[in-house]
């Protein structure tokens, strides 16, 4: 018999830090797969960002920076201008990315910053114990919308990925999940191109992932991913938002 | 060597490019504009990357992934936009990475001015940004300084691994004056710490600063302490000028250190025993150069355009064997010669100033 | 022929991998807690095994690989 499925090289061989249950772990794997695929470990830098990911750089075996939080888009834009024939990417939480960070991403997207944004979106602040998230629902129970997100005095989600399709310099936008075996192949497929763009100059590339949080949810593991397909899909549509190179008259150079 | 004459922002950036600065992130404000306008015509043909971010915040993290990367990186700004840059200065220093920042002071708080200041002493010797952790300072008082400061920064921050700042102010950063450019001797540092991808030839780095487990953490802070204490033994520097016979020291750092030794000499002129020490570094403080005029001058006169922030280290140096007077003009108001020649009148006892 | 180990000290016992198995035969076993102090997953019957690695995909953990 031959190994049909194992850890990917680039992914350490260590027990991650998160929940049982928690799909950070198949998000970090597709990431290593696509490495290991493309053979780029030696020339990928990952930066972190801060919430339950943060010590996502003990998992990745390819160079890891921690970066502050939100602001993982401008260490990745330092790192990819002075390094250009690298690959570089980050790995943000919701808070980290479309709260703290929105100025860092909006504008890295729209400078069409050839790096890969890895977005993981659970609805809620993981680590700091399960507060209100740009990205929670509406009338979604959290620590700090204890009677449920209200609109009215909340505002509403931000859904990053039509947001982003709206900017010239992105040229991926496409939002995946983690809950199933085929939403999984189909972001493992994501990120590969993601990846890809990034090979062929193509501009800012992000892939957004529905993801879990079974312990601040309430849940169990098997009902989190439950609540991913009932609730989160149909505010957060899966698919591609935003499919070209943001850079064209660069072809053929 | 040649000699130009060059605004002291355009010398800074000039200065940079010569000292192997590989890239410059920046967001525009009064008065340290010239600095990014300067590298983004130069860079291109000097083989270095410049961009406008979209935010200070953003600029200094740019400067943080790109220092992770091994590169000599830099910044620049002006007071308000520091602020903005101290989170990620902290994450600098607590990554143990090298760059180059640099403040052209304008007046505060708030919004404050756009006129000369040094009321930032405060922020940049002791606290810029959260957690234990220092910067090196140096406080350079002429365009040619700034220019040797910047080179000098470059090379103790990468020695040391540690970022380095200049701390000008907008008087500097506006004067034109004559330069040289020294040839550059250092050799480059080897930074096998660099994140700028293994090669499948290495284990992988990481530039972090995060350590959950206190012990871990107080090791790395104090490691970094020890690094510290050999800068403060090596690196504090001072200039002293007529101090040897001084009655008076009149001490002053930076753009109003020029005005002081005006002062200084026209009180020589009057027979006053004035003479000037200022610190050229302000972090480290030349400690010892200031113990050493404590053993003859009766009396310190502290100048700055604040209400009065270097005056503690001053006191701290010289353990408060000797008064330390204050006298500062603040808000953006420059101090003038009279001014400070008024001051000395008033504490030097051979000008029949107090008894 | 095909069969699954499943890590015994990576496992979290989350049972995400059960939903995944289209034979039906990962189980979470409720007799021997790991180091972490989980029940972890097992297959119940290796002759059914396909090696279609389902479960393993929906592994958060990488505890689990597929030979065929």
């Amino acid at each position: 018999m031959a190994v049909v499925f194992e850890k990917p090289k680039s992914m350490a061989d260590v027990t991650l830090h998160y929940c049982p249950g928690c799909t950070h772990g198949i998000i970090h794997r597709l990431v290593c797969e696509v490495i290991d695929e493309m053979g780029i470990e030696g020339d990928t830098i990952g930066v972190c960002p801060v919430g339950c990911s943060v010590m996502a750089y003990d998992y990745f075996n390819c160079d890891m920076i921690e970066a502050a939080h939100g602001r993982a888009p401008a260490v990745a834009t330092g790192v990819k201008r002075t390094n250009p024939d690298k690959y570089v990417f980050t790995y943000q939480g919701d808070g980290d990315l479309a709260a703290i960070g929105t100025a860092e991403t909006v504008h890295a997207a729209t400078r069409g910053e050839n790096i890969v944004v890895i977005f993981v979106n659970n609805t809620t602040y993981g680590m700091t114990g399960g507060q209100m998230a740009p990205t929670t629902l509406p009338g979604q129970v959290t620590q700090t919308t204890p009677y449920g997100r209200d609109p009215k005095l909340m505002g509403y989600p931000v859904r990053v990925c039509e947001m982003l399709a709206t900017l010239t310099g992105t040229a991926l936008a496409q939002r995946v999940a983690v809950n199933s075996v085929p939403h999984i192949r189909e972001a493992k497929k994501a990120i590969r191109k993601a990846f890809e763009n990034q090979r062929d100059k193509k501009g800012f590339s992000i892939v957004e992932v529905l993801s879990t949080c079974p312990t601040n949810w309430g849940l169990s593991p098997v009902d989190a991913l439950k609540r991913l397909e009932d609730e989160m899909i149909p505010y957060y549509p899966l698919g591609v938002f935003k499919d070209e190179n943001a850079f064209p008259e660069k072809e053929g150079e | 060597m040649e000699r130009n004459l060059m605004k002291g922002n355009e010398a800074l950036a000039e200065a940079a490019i010569r000292a192997g600065c590989k890239c410059f992130f920046g967001y525009p404000i009064t008065p340290q504009t010239e600095i990014s306008a300067y590298l983004a015509k130069r860079f291109k043909a000097a083989g270095g990357v410049f961009l406008q971010a979209e935010s200070e915040i953003a600029a200094i993290n740019m400067v943080l992934g790109a220092a992770s990367t091994g590169v000599r990186a830099m910044t620049s700004s002006s007071s308000p936009g520091i602020s903005l840059k101290s989170e990620g200065i902290s994450y600098i220093a607590g990554s143990d990475l090298p760059c180059v920042i640099i403040n052209v002071q304008r007046g505060g708080p708030g919004l404050g001015g756009i006129q000369p200041s040094q009321a930032d002493y405060w922020q940049a010797t002791k606290a810029l940004g959260h957690g234990d952790f220092q910067l090196l300072v140096f406080a350079p008082n002429s365009v040619q300084e700034m220019v040797d400061a910047v080179i000098k920064a470059f090379d103790l921050a990468d020695e040391y691994r540690m970022p380095a700042m200049i701390l000008a102010d907008g008087l500097l950063g506006q004067m034109m004056e004559p330069v040289t450019f020294p040839e550059i001797t250092s050799k480059p540092v080897e930074k096998p710490w660099a994140t700028n991808g293994h090669g499948n030839k290495r284990e992988h780095n990481i530039i972090n600063s995060l350590y959950l487990q206190p012990d871990v953490l107080e090791k790395s802070v104090t490691d970094r302490f020890k690094r510290y204490d050999e800068i403060k033994e090596k690196h504090a520097e001072a200039e002293l000028y007529k101090t040897e016979d001084a009655e008076i020291v009149v001490t002053a750092y930076g753009a109003t250190s020029r005005v002081a030794k005006s002062a200084v000499n026209m009180a020589r002129e009057q027979g006053i025993k004035a003479g000037l020490i200022r610190p050229v570094t302000l972090w480290p403080f030349p400690v010892k150069q200031y113990q050493k005029i404590a053993e003859t001058a009766e009396r310190f006169l502290c100048v700055e355009m604040s209400m009065g922030q270097m005056i503690d280290d001053v006191k701290l140096a010289i353990n408060c064997s000797k008064p330390v007077e204050f006298y500062g003009r603040t808000g953006g108001v420059i101090p003038k010669p009279s001014e400070i020649l008024d001051e000395i009148k008033k504490y030097a006892k051979c000008a029949g100033g107090v008894k | 022929m095909a069969k699954i180990t499943v890590n015994f000290e990576k496992c979290k016992g989350c049972g995400l991998c059960t939903t995944a198995c289209p034979k039906k035969i990962v189980e979470i076993q409720k007799e021997k807690r790991n180091r972490k102090g989980y029940f972890t997953s097992i297959c119940i019957d290796d002759s059914k095994c396909i090696g279609c690695a389902m479960c393993a995909t929906m592994c958060p953990d990488c505890a689990i690989t597929v030979e065929k």
